[in-house]
């Protein structure tokens, strides 16, 4: 991977909310076609972090380049940055007034300014990747909890983008769907080519698709292993602690 | 419980209308009412609307115009009151404590004699209405604006009253706005949408469906207050009223028969509104 050029750089992040430090002196990269699994106790500053990566945070000191695009607060290359940089939240977040179809295509109609039939074939064919082609015409109140996430991950594939953002996407689900939703994301890890950063407290994912496993508490980055070492033989204490807790259960 | 209630309202109503059979010595005139709500015309030999009904309709065209200029400067009001920059807050912000703190009569007179007049004079709306009037063929414009020769007046009747509203307006349309959950617009932003966009496909259209109950009852209240333009002789149905008292002296009868036009019209309306919520409730 090392030859590949960097997606995301990081290097001396802080980020305050007024006293409370959220980020401390983060130093981070993801290369090209790189998949990062951060994970941590919450309130460890990961969604914080991930946030920073597409503007909807701001960090208060440090550098942080993605896809070729310095990020600060009030650039006016965010939106072309955002363009690139796909997110799928925690509460899905999906357009509660817009069909799942109008969900898909208006971001490709408004922002990459396709006609509406080629943004529409599109968006059947992504709903097919994430195995709910049938619920097009539906509103997002009418699907569970599983289906509205994986409306969701559709909506940023429909966008195209070169690096995809996940915020604990499994954390607000109902066991029984988690299984859905890390089946689709699975499948678009190991489909290649996608630079993935996912926060997640799914450790059996993060055993499968991680290329980098990345450990953060209380606002700082711990440990940065490969799954396998990572998983087997944690350096740190705390990184311990945390992998004994969740692994229990 | 309630038939003790029902007595006591029904012995208020016979104490007033002793009062007025026996203090007042009031003689009833019902009769004269339909003839001045719609009368025979003898030369044309049709029915045509006399002062009451040309009132109401009026009324109708002044409060529908009014409502919908409301809307629009209330959403450009709603959507500054949420703007970024603070220049533009403020402005809105003063405009909407300007005139929520004054009397609806006092902002009438004031719009109608330092602004509408202006207004009314610099487009010379005046001439223009006056020279549609004289044309023969004018019976679209009078079928939306009645008679031309008034329509200065109407205008300045639904401007002041736009303006009026349009500030309560603009307070529930930020109501509305605010109420758009955060992640909504996070969402947008992160599939790069333009503000403007952001504004109009996403949170607009969440804002506007959630505020129809507080709007509709805003519209029916700008119904009920445009008897305020009576005041500077926009001819609605109040200002018929004044007229039909004036020249009849049935006070009581035109009175109430007002009141009831009033109240079909508002009770109505909210009744189609009510319907019309129904289904903004399911598709949520």
């Amino acid at each position: 991977m090392s030859t590949q050029p960097l997606m995301i750089d990081a290097s001396n992040l802080d980020k305050f909310y007024g006293k409370f430090q959220a980020l401390k002196n983060i130093n981070f990269s993801v290369a090209q076609g790189e998949r990062v699994v951060i994970c941590g106790p919450s309130g460890s500053g990961k969604s914080t972090l991930i946030r920073c990566f597409n503007g909807l945070e701001n960090h208060n000191a440090g550098k942080l380049v993605v896809d070729g695009i310095e990020v600060y607060e009030g650039s006016p290359e965010i939106r072309k940055l955002r363009q690139e940089v796909g997110m799928v939240f925690q509460q899905f977040n999906l357009f509660p007034h817009l069909t799942v179809l109008e969900n898909l295509t208006i971001g490709p109609i408004r922002v990459r300014k396709k006609s509406k039939q080629e943004a529409e074939e599109n968006a059947r064919t992504y709903l097919e990747r994430v195995h709910i082609p049938e619920q097009a015409d539906k509103y997002p109140s009418q699907l569970s909890g599983g289906q509205q996430q994986r409306v969701a991950i559709a909506r940023s594939l429909c966008m195209e983008t070169r690096i995809m953002l996940f915020d604990e996407p499994t954390s607000a689900l109902d066991p029984e769907m988690i299984n859905e939703v890390l089946e689709v994301m699975v499948d678009l890890a190991e489909s290649g080519g996608m630079t993935m950063v996912c926060v997640t407290h799914e450790m059996g994912f993060a055993r499968k698709v991680a290329d980098k496993m990345v450990f953060m508490d209380e606002g700082e980055i711990i440990e940065t292993a490969p799954p396998e070492r990572f998983f087997t033989a944690p350096e740190t204490e705390r990184c311990q602690e945390f992998l004994q807790q969740i692994l229990v259960h | 419980m309630d038939y003790a209630l029902l007595a006591v309202l029904a012995l208020l109503i016979g104490i007033v209308w002793f009062r007025i059979e026996g203090a007042l010595n009031y003689k009833w005139r019902w009769e004269i009412i339909p003839n001045y709500i719609i009368r025979w015309h003898p030369e044309k030999e049709t029915w045509v609307a006399n002062l009451l009904l040309q009132g109401v309709i009026t009324t109708i065209r002044v409060s529908l115009y009014a409502s919908i200029l409301a809307l629009i400067l209330g959403v450009i009001l709603g959507v500054a009151r949420c703007a970024n920059n603070l220049a533009v807050r403020m402005l809105a912000r003063t405009y909407l404590e300007v005139l929520r703190n004054i009397p609806p009569v006092v902002v009438i007179f004031i719009f109608f004699f330092f602004l509408s007049e202006q207004l009314v004079t610099a487009f010379n709306i005046e001439g223009w209405a006056r020279t549609i009037a004289r044309q023969e063929d004018n019976d679209v414009w009078e079928f939306f604006f009645g008679d031309m020769r008034r329509f200065p007046s109407l205008v300045s009747g639904v401007v002041v009253l736009a303006l009026f509203e349009s500030a309560f307006v603009g307070e529930i349309v930020r109501a509305g706005i605010q109420s758009v959950g955060k992640g909504q617009i996070e969402a947008a932003q992160s599939i790069g949408m333009s503000k403007p966009d952001q504004l109009r496909f996403i949170v607009l259209p969440q804002a506007l469906k959630k505020v129809v109950p507080p709007m509709a009852n805003q519209f029916i209240s700008l119904i009920k207050d445009s008897s305020i333009i009576s005041l500077i002789s926009v001819q609605e149905l109040t200002f018929k009223t004044v007229e039909l008292v004036a020249s009849t002296r049935a006070i009581f009868e035109a009175w109430i028969t007002t009141a009831v036009f009033y109240f079909i019209i508002c009770f109505s309306l909210s009744m189609l509104f009510r319907r019309l919520e129904k289904p903004s409730v399911i598709s949520n």
